[in-house]
């Protein structure tokens, strides 16, 4: 089995991804491994600044748990008291260690080893990643937080996730991927595979901050057993040199729902090329795919969706939708709808891309605002965080953090 | 209060206001009346400053301002507020937001007390006229315009789409708009076609419009009686009696 996955991996060293420029790996410098730190307090200002920037609480106080790693090295693991026995998390390769059985059924068993260049290097070049499980019945009251930072110029960071859900369980997790001031170039893998058991929650929420010249391949999918629901958010504020990834969601289960909502900035020179896909298997399973950008100065956004049907009585609706703020800028929305033998099945999407429209702004302006402070408020409406379907102290969080990116990015 | 001289008006090269002059009053109620396309909206938008309607002519003097060429903003801050009779969706924005910004600081607590007089505290958490019925656009519109309490309404077809249910709610809400429980009624100006909501608003006079231009005036609803026994057509007839006799004005 694990010889036949390094196999996988070995042939597919060279693959290039479907999307997105190909990015030579060999460039970059593996990162050094790193000691533990016995609190979130003790990383250095400037990481400090970048985990925050992310939607990391230092304090931890609203928090179940946190998982730290930099560059190569989980230098932080840690549940809370109050929440043990409710979910535990800790580093992929100690996860593998104290459960071998995890190997078999859960790793590379949602994502294919043989994807592209950047799965492959994952298998071949393991370096940590979180194991987050929450036990069957729990639900937390308080997020998950995890963090993912590199501080080396020039280095690339390569994760392997694996989050399960037990059955009946709940849990939101926040994570969040940063890079210290002085990266400028890098490369970030991150494979993520969620294995959600019947009746479970959860809801993913993943902000990013990089860097001009960075390059980012997540390669994440979720596999929901019946009733269980899956939401997934991305959020971009800021600008990278290229991201491409296209997570998926297959629901397996009877009455199994996924959700992906995406709200990304294009700045600079970024190349952004990010999808969703859900596929609906189970009887009466239910998708929704929100994807709003907004394309500035000479970055090109992709944005992606694929609903695929392969049973009756199944349902999914897409709504993508872009603002081109730039002359130079492109902006491209591409949904796709299949019905796979599947003829019960409703599948639906809406897509625009335009400008805001003249209408709108002449309507709120005869309320009094300006038409600065009317475009201001439908690009803020536009990247509404409330279609990320968090509770009201997380969503008004992620307002804040959201505000304070762009700002500093804009 | 608001002063029309001799206005007028073009949109993307069409002539669509051609020399209208009027006097609107402080505390005093106008009924603009006129079938399809005879300028009714187009003098409401290009009295709050719509940019797409261009000003050929004309002056538009707001409380001793000359409004002519004030921005659509400057405007509505200065106390014109108006309800459109199409009122486009704003996605993202929610209509809580809309009234938190028009309602003082002090005032906030209104909103939810506006909202539960028109049927729709559960909308304001809802985009801004998206996915609204008819009926709650219309409500919608007034809301707003509680929000915002203008010295200035101008209403555009408060009426059309509106179910028998929802009509009289729209109407004793202009009602309180106009006759606010407080010294000095605003003044307004209602763009009606079927002229129903006249059934359930007191206005003080009536003018008719036809092709861009004034020709009648007189009692609001006698005009209305003239023309729902007769219609527009006899208002051209009459038009040319009042070349005539310009100081005798009747419909019939």
């Amino acid at each position: 089995m694990q010889t036949e996955t390094k196999a996988k991996a070995e042939a597919s060293k060279d693959k290039i991804a479907k999307f997105g420029p190909d990015i030579d790996i060999a460039q970059f410098a593996e990162a050094q491994e790193r000691r533990d730190i016995s609190s979130l307090s003790a990383l250095s200002p400037e990481l400090l600044r970048a985990a925050q920037g992310v939607g990391i609480e230092l304090k931890e106080e609203a928090r179940a748990g946190t998982f730290v790693q930099l560059d190569h090295s989980v230098i932080y693991q840690r549940i809370k008291d109050s929440y043990a026995g409710q979910a535990e998390i800790m580093s992929i390769t100690d996860a593998l260690n104290k459960y071998p059985e995890i190997k078999k059924k859960y790793y590379w068993q949602a994502v294919s080893v043989d994807t592209d260049k950047y799965t492959s290097y994952a298998e071949l070049n393991p370096m940590h990643g979180y194991f987050i499980r929450v036990f069957k019945g729990s639900k937390l009251k308080r997020p998950i937080q995890s963090c993912l930072l590199l501080q080396e110029n020039q280095t690339l960071q390569n994760v392997h996730n694996i989050i399960v859900i037990e059955e009946g369980a709940e849990v939101q997790i926040i994570t969040g991927c940063s890079i210290a001031p002085k990266v400028k170039q890098g490369l970030h893998i991150g494979i993520s595979e969620f294995f959600q058991e019947k009746h479970s929650k959860l809801t993913f929420t993943m902000i990013h901050n990089w860097a001009g010249e960075f390059h980012v391949r997540p390669r994440s999918v979720a596999i929901l057993e019946e009733g269980a629901i899956f939401t997934s958010n991305y959020i971009l504020p800021r600008a990278a040199r290229s991201i491409q990834m296209f997570p998926a969601a297959y629901l397996r289960g009877r009455n199994a729902v996924a959700n992906f909502n995406s709200l990304l900035w294009g700045l600079g020179d970024s190349y952004i090329d990010v999808g969703s896909k859900i596929i609906l298997e189970g009887d009466g399973s239910r998708g929704q795919v929100n994807a709003r950008s907004i394309c500035y100065d000479r970055s090109q956004i992709y944005a992606r969706g694929i609903l695929h049907a392969k049973h009756d009585n199944t349902r999914a609706h897409l709504d993508c939708r872009g603002i081109l703020f730039s002359k130079e800028g492109k902006s491209f929305a591409i949904p796709e709808l299949i019905a796979d033998k599947a003829p019960g099945s409703t599948l639906s999407h809406e897509a625009a891309i335009g400008p805001i429209n003249e209408e709108e702004i002449h309507y709120l302006m005869s309320r009094g605002l300006s038409r600065q402070a009317a475009i201001a408020m439908i690009v803020k409406g536009f990247e509404d965080v409330s279609i990320l379907g968090l509770p009201p102290e997380l969503e008004t969080y992620v307002s804040r953090i959201m505000e304070l990116t762009q700002k500093e990015a804009l | 209060m608001l002063e029309v001289k001799d206005l007028f008006v073009e949109v993307e090269g069409r002539s669509v206001l051609k020399g209208i002059s009027l006097k609107i009053e402080q505390g005093k109620t106008y009924a603009l009346l006129g079938p399809n396309a005879s300028g009714k909206t187009s003098l409401l938008m290009s009295i709050i400053g719509m940019p797409q309607y261009r000003i050929i002519s004309g002056r538009i003097i707001f409380q001793g301002k000359d409004i002519t060429h004030l921005a659509l903003n400057e405007r509505a801050r200065l106390g014109i507020g108006i309800m459109f009779q199409k009122p486009p969706q704003v996605r993202g924005v929610k209509l809580r937001k809309i009234c938190d910004m028009l309602l003082p600081g002090g005032k906030k607590k209104k909103t939810e007390v506006f909202a539960q007089g028109l049927g729709l505290s559960e909308h304001l958490e809802r985009d801004l006229n998206y996915g609204f019925s008819g009926g709650e656009l219309k409500r919608s519109e007034l809301f707003q315009l509680l929000c915002q309490n203008p010295e200035l309404i101008l209403l555009d077809e408060p009426e059309s789409g509106v179910d028998l249910d929802n009509i009289s709610l729209v109407g004793r809400t202009i009602n309180e708009l106009l006759h606010p429980d407080k010294n000095g009624n605003p003044s307004a100006i209602i763009v009606t076609h079927t002229g129903y909501i006249l059934q359930y608003i007191q206005a003080d006079k009536g003018y008719v419009l036809l092709n861009g231009k004034i020709i009648c005036e007189g009692h609001p609803l006698d005009l209305f009686k003239g023309i729902k026994k007769h219609g527009y057509e006899r208002c051209t007839e009459c038009k040319l009696r009042q070349r005539l006799k310009p100081k005798r004005v009747k419909t019939k």
